[in-house]
């Protein structure tokens, strides 16, 4: 029986494609996540600065993106733009481009979170040091806040990386969506085949997402000197 | 004592109100190089308010305060510059956690003013031996005593050569057997000439370090006067009746230990 499973893998390319898959769904995953960081922490800034103007956009952009199905998002990038505007965007760039939308209006508000829960007397004893905004927000507050945001930081990338089988429906050929062409095929001979390959891919998310979970219990017990 | 006729700082008419309370009715008050004022008062009578308001974390509704001659208070004041003139020390202790002592300290002279790294650590390191604190210099905040924290904080100040020094309730967060040891710095710091503005409810320490003693009620300057006048025969009923509530502390405490 072990055979008959070992040869589901060996048959063809079939691992050179799951390790294919693996690294789109990394590529995008990760690529997003750091994109979102970057571009959350100054919006996550913003939602949390003294501007109301800048408030209400971010608030309204948080909103609109969490009321919005990702998938949704990627149908109107990938398939309306083009229908429509004639623009063909690339379906990696598309996807990319979505989970950055969404991931930002998370980090943004996490950041948010972190900030709005540091103590008010670290920004005045900034202030009272001489220290300009800019800098009391590198030096003091952000520092502080990334300590806060690690869980939330962790828990967005496994949910994205959770989240990316979702590019199966824009033609992009992901872990999840190498296992099922594998599955049809294989499922023929051998009935169990969806178990293993399923359960391959079940084990290859939990080997990528327990150590990043780990990594962040470390960071959190490092850092709380 | 030894104040030049110098003024540093000089506060007229300084009205500041939050929503429709007006917390201080207007304030006047002079300080000169070299001199320690100690102000004292109920509590919510608005010496931190006071405090908070010449170095800009509160906004005035009226009034001026003159940092050498130069009015600050006007909208455009650089208050990044002025508060490198103007040292606070806050009650709770607010260094940052994520940095250890002698980076809590650097922050400012290195990011602020652009001095070498080098060279001001020097300047820290020396003012952390004089505070007794120089072996806690790779420390964090969350391993010291709320005393050693507040010299620290005393030092981080410093170390950006204010003209002016303000003090607010410093050791009021700090178990008794604390407070000693903060207070011990501040009159040295006073022996050595620093201009200092000191917010306390330690009334024996406040006789002993100030030049002048001013007395807060409801937002206005209700008494000022020389330590010794003022503590062994207050002008005002006010004063009197404050005054009385610390005795009785005393003889409370006397009662208890007997
Ligand atoms: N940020 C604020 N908003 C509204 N009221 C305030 C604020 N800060 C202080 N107050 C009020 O102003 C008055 C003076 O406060 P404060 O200056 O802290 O007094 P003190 O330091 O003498 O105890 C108090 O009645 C206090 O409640
Ligand atoms: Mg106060």
């Amino acid at each position: 029986m072990l055979d008959s499973a070992i040869s589901i893998f060996t048959a063809g390319r079939n691992m050179a494609r799951l390790g294919e898959g693996l690294w789109i769904t990394l590529k995008i995953s990760l690529s997003s996540v750091g994109l979102s960081v970057l571009l959350g922490i100054p919006a996550g800034l913003l939602m949390s600065s003294k501007s109301r103007f800048w408030r209400a956009v971010l608030r309204f952009y948080l909103e609109f993106i969490r009321i919005m199905p990702i998938l949704v998002l990627l149908f109107l990038l990938y398939y309306s733009l083009s229908s429509v505007f004639n623009i063909n965007l690339p379906a990696t760039f598309v996807s990319i481009l979505v989970f950055t939308l969404w991931g930002t209006a998370e980090m943004a508000d996490l950041v948010r979170g972190a900030v709005t829960s540091l103590p008010k007397h670290q920004w005045e004893s900034g202030r009272a040091l001489g220290l300009k905004e800019t800098q009391l927000n590198l030096y003091v507050i952000v520092p502080q806040a990334v300590r806060r945001l690690l869980p939330g930081v962790i828990n967005l990338t496994t949910r994205m990386i959770k989240t990316t089988p979702f590019v199966f429906f824009i033609n992009i050929p992901d872990l999840v969506k190498v296992a099922q062409q594998i599955v049809e095929v294989a499922g023929l001979r051998n009935n169990l085949a969806s178990v293993w390959v399923y359960g391959f891919i079940f084990l290859i998310y939990f080997a990528i997402c327990y150590p990043i979970s780990l990594y962040s219990n470390y960071l959190e017990k490092a850092w709380q000197t | 004592m030894k104040e030049s006729d110098q003024t540093i700082i000089k506060i007229h008419d300084l009205h500041k109100r939050f929503d429709q309370t007006e917390v201080l009715k207007g304030i006047d008050l002079d300080v000169h190089q070299g001199e320690v004022i100690v102000i004292i008062g109920p509590s919510g009578c608005g010496k931190s308010t006071l405090l908070r308001c010449l170095n800009g974390l509160e906004p005035i509704n009226s009034g001026t305060i003159e940092l050498n001659g130069q009015i600050i208070t006007d909208p455009g004041t650089d208050w990044s510059q002025v508060r490198q003139k103007i040292g606070m020390v806050f009650q709770n202790y607010e260094l940052f956690p994520h940095l250890n002592v002698l980076d809590n300290i650097l922050l400012g002279p290195t990011k602020v003013q652009g001095r070498q790294r080098s060279e001001a650590k020097a300047e820290a390191e020396s003012w952390l031996d004089r505070v007794e604190l120089l072996n806690k210099a790779d420390s964090y905040p969350r391993q010291l005593s709320g005393g050693q924290k507040q010299r620290v904080a005393i030092v981080r100040a410093l170390c950006m050569s204010p003209e002016v020094m303000l003090f607010d309730e410093v050791t009021a967060s700090l178990d008794p057997e604390m407070v000693r040891e903060v207070l011990d710095v501040m009159l040295s710091l006073a022996k050595g000439g620093l201009t200092m503005l000191i917010v306390t409810h330690e009334m024996a320490f406040a006789r002993a370090v100030a030049d002048q003693v001013i007395f807060m009620d409801r937002g206005l300057v209700v008494e000022a006067n020389e330590p010794e006048a003022f503590f062994s025969n207050p002008e005002t009923e006010r004063a009197r009746r404050f005054l009385n509530i610390f005795q009785f502390e005393g003889v409370h405490k006397v009662q208890e230990s007997l």
